[in-house]
């Protein structure tokens, strides 16, 4: 209420400075939009209308938000996909981002049982099974223990699941938005169970959410022991709710659903657990029948975020094109990208920092004078592997696998600049 | 005066020592020793060998009704899932087809997977209400719908872990990635031979979401 008269003074004003009211400024108070059009009174030479009045003061905003000509930058979902949005998932407008950070409230949410409110108080982490001493941990006490402080992708095991048989969703978002990248804060499993011991025999980790699903995955204990991390705090502030709030599993560089939320409890033992999402769910059918199991690695994938059905070509002449590219191996090596479909190849620039099991960002010069482009990019990790095509993948998986679509994705660029996403055959 | 400073040193000594063992097996004496009574309340996890399967029992005929009342609104009387709520029977054979059908019974390894899930999760939005022989009870009655045991069936904690599930052959370890061929990092970079004729257009399947297309 505050906010809109504060726009009709300002609006006001520059009527009166400016002697005419224009529709682009009557549009720029609207709460759903604003106006697409320049307002010609706000460029040089003119005065524009927001230099002559006061801004807002400092505390307008306790916790600030984005401008609100962004409101177009939003988690969005497809709701065809699911029976109920407590059990669905929505997707991180990464066409719209810079960098390699995602904002923490556009980190992409997959809930199985709707997101738990849990007060700090009541959090504790029960570790039991094969330990020396059975425990319970408070959030405090995990705080207590020594700190890390990593990079890490977070993508669904269904990242571009809907996209084995042929391009189906026509967006960056809705077939690459799966995933995430923040800095996480926490505690390193390999130091927290210095605390309980550890019995020779233990083998595998189960880690349980407290959510209405009880999340559930069985996690191998050289990976528990090697890299995995209980974390509070994502890009510096407390997780979100939606996040896993207080305290989440964090197990880089592997499938989402294993980064249990919520995490109320470790269990030790020396087998795997079978649990639902590890063999009903998150298991990759082939084609005879057989399904592999325990695929956990997120392989090199890449993605041209800008040109994309989302991003059309509003300019001819120069244009940076702009993408994102991460391991589960570790670092990215190398990004190449294609305007002709995959004939040719120019390798991309990284930008830095460039790390192990994070999304690295990359960019191209290119000009575009209203020719059909065929846009594609390609990764290399630094274990040499390069991202495959969707032909490599599905004469070896087929299309019934769900998971783990790594493929390079193709976007044609129209004659009038906009985008598509296509399938190449 | 003595003795009683040498009691006091005693006490100190004694009540030091506990302390001192557990920092030298804690390394930070952090936390607390849960209680039995405090991990069973907890600890509801039940693996395919039937460990964790807590006491109880439950036959397809008693199951075939709490079903009706608690499963059916969502997953359908005969388990044919409704909406898109997920189906839970049939689907046998359908694995290796271009329209692959994953059940409790055509694709799930293992029946502790069900009783874990069914008590841990379901029903969708009140879980853990359900007792343990009304687990058991939807358990049997939905390995009776697949046609894996009769209706008359007991299953309990101790057979639990003995059911053969028709699918339990059905799954492959260790993951063979990378599957796919080996470059050495060194693909093609010119007049590289890939088909590049458009073949599919997402804009033409058209269920992408209205707003996405402006």
């Amino acid at each position: 209420m505050k906010k809109n008269k504060q726009k009709e003074l300002k609006i006001n004003r520059r009527e009166l400075l400016a002697g005419s009211a224009s529709l682009g400024a009557i549009a720029l108070s609207s709460k759903v939009g604003y106006s697409k059009d320049t307002n010609q009174n706000n460029l040089p030479p003119n005065v524009p209308e927001w230099t002559g009045v006061l801004g807002e003061g400092v505390d307008a905003n306790p916790y600030g938000m984005p401008s609100e000509f962004e409101n177009n930058v939003i988690r969005r979902n497809v709701e065809w996909l699911t029976a109920s949005t407590e059990s669905s998932v929505n997707f991180t407008p990464i066409q719209d981002l810079e960098g390699i950070i995602t904002p923490n409230g556009l980190c992409f949410e997959r809930h199985h049982g709707g997101v738990s409110i849990i007060n700090p108080r009541d959090y504790r982490l029960m570790i039991n099974g094969l330990v020396d001493r059975e425990m319970i941990f408070t959030l405090d006490d995990l705080k207590r223990f020594p700190q890390t402080n990593k990079f890490y992708f977070l993508e669904c095991a269904a990242n571009g699941g809907m996209e084995w048989k042929g391009s189906q969703l026509n967006g960056c978002q809705y077939t690459f938005g799966m995933v995430h990248n923040v800095q996480y804060t926490g505690v390193k499993l390999s130091d927290l169970i210095l605390e309980t011991g550890l019995k020779p025999k233990a083998k595998w980790v189960l880690a349980e959410g407290s959510d209405s699903s009880g999340m559930t995955r069985s996690i191998p204990i050289e990976k528990i022991l090697d890299d995995c991390m209980i974390a509070w705090a994502m890009n510096g502030e407390a997780l979100r709710s939606e996040q896993g709030y207080p305290a989440r599993l964090v197990v880089p560089g592997w499938e989402g659903n294993m980064w249990v939320k919520w995490l109320r409890r470790l269990e030790f033992g020396d087998m795997p657990y079978m649990t639902r999402e590890e063999t009903s769910k998150y298991t990759d059918l082939l084609p005879d029948g057989k399904a592999r199991m325990f695929t956990w690695v997120m392989d090199a994938k890449s993605v041209v975020t800008s040109p994309s059905p989302e991003k059309s070509i509003l300019y001819r002449g120069i244009h940076q094109l702009r993408g994102l590219a991460w391991s589960g191996r570790g670092k990215i090596k190398r990004v190449d990208v294609s305007l002709d479909g995959g004939k040719n190849w120019q390798t991309a620039k990284l930008h830095d920092p460039v790390m192990s099991k994070s999304l690295a960002r990359f960019t191209l010069p290119f000009e575009w004078n209203g020719q059909e482009l065929l846009v594609q990019s390609r990764a290399i990790d630094e274990t040499n592997y390069v991202q495959p095509t969707i032909h490599e993948l599905q004469k070896l998986r087929g299309v019934n696998s769900i998971y783990h679509n790594n493929s390079i994705a193709t976007w044609k660029v129209n004659k009038d600049g906009t985008v598509d996403n296509v399938r190449l055959g | 005066m003595f003795a009683l400073v040498k009691e006091l040193l005693t006490f100190l000594f004694l009540l030091s020592i506990p302390n001192l063992i557990i920092a030298e097996e804690r390394k930070f004496n952090l936390g607390k020793i849960a209680t039995k009574t405090e991990i069973a309340g907890w600890d509801i996890d039940v693996r395919p060998d039937g460990l964790g399967a807590p006491l109880g029992s439950g036959n397809a005929i008693n199951g075939e009704e709490v079903y009706a009342e608690q499963c059916a609104s969502c997953h359908g009387d005969f388990g044919e899932g409704l909406d898109r709520w997920p189906e839970l029977v049939g689907g046998e054979d359908s694995l290796d087809t271009h329209d692959p059908v994953k059940t409790t019974g055509s694709y799930w390894p293992y029946a502790s997977t069900m009783y874990d899930y069914i008590y841990r999760a379901m029903p969708f939005g009140v879980a853990q209400s359900l007792t343990h022989d009304e687990t058991y009870q939807v358990v049997a009655y939905l390995l009776y719908m697949n046609e894996i045991i009769e209706e008359d069936f007991v299953l309990n904690d101790k057979n639990i872990g003995k059911i053969k599930m028709p699918n339990v052959e059905g799954f492959l370890m260790p993951d063979p990635r990378p599957d796919i061929a080996n470059v050495n990092g060194n693909p093609c970079m010119q007049n590289c031979n890939t088909p590049t004729k458009i073949i599919g257009k997402a804009r033409d399947i058209d269920v992408t979401p209205e707003e996405e297309k402006s």
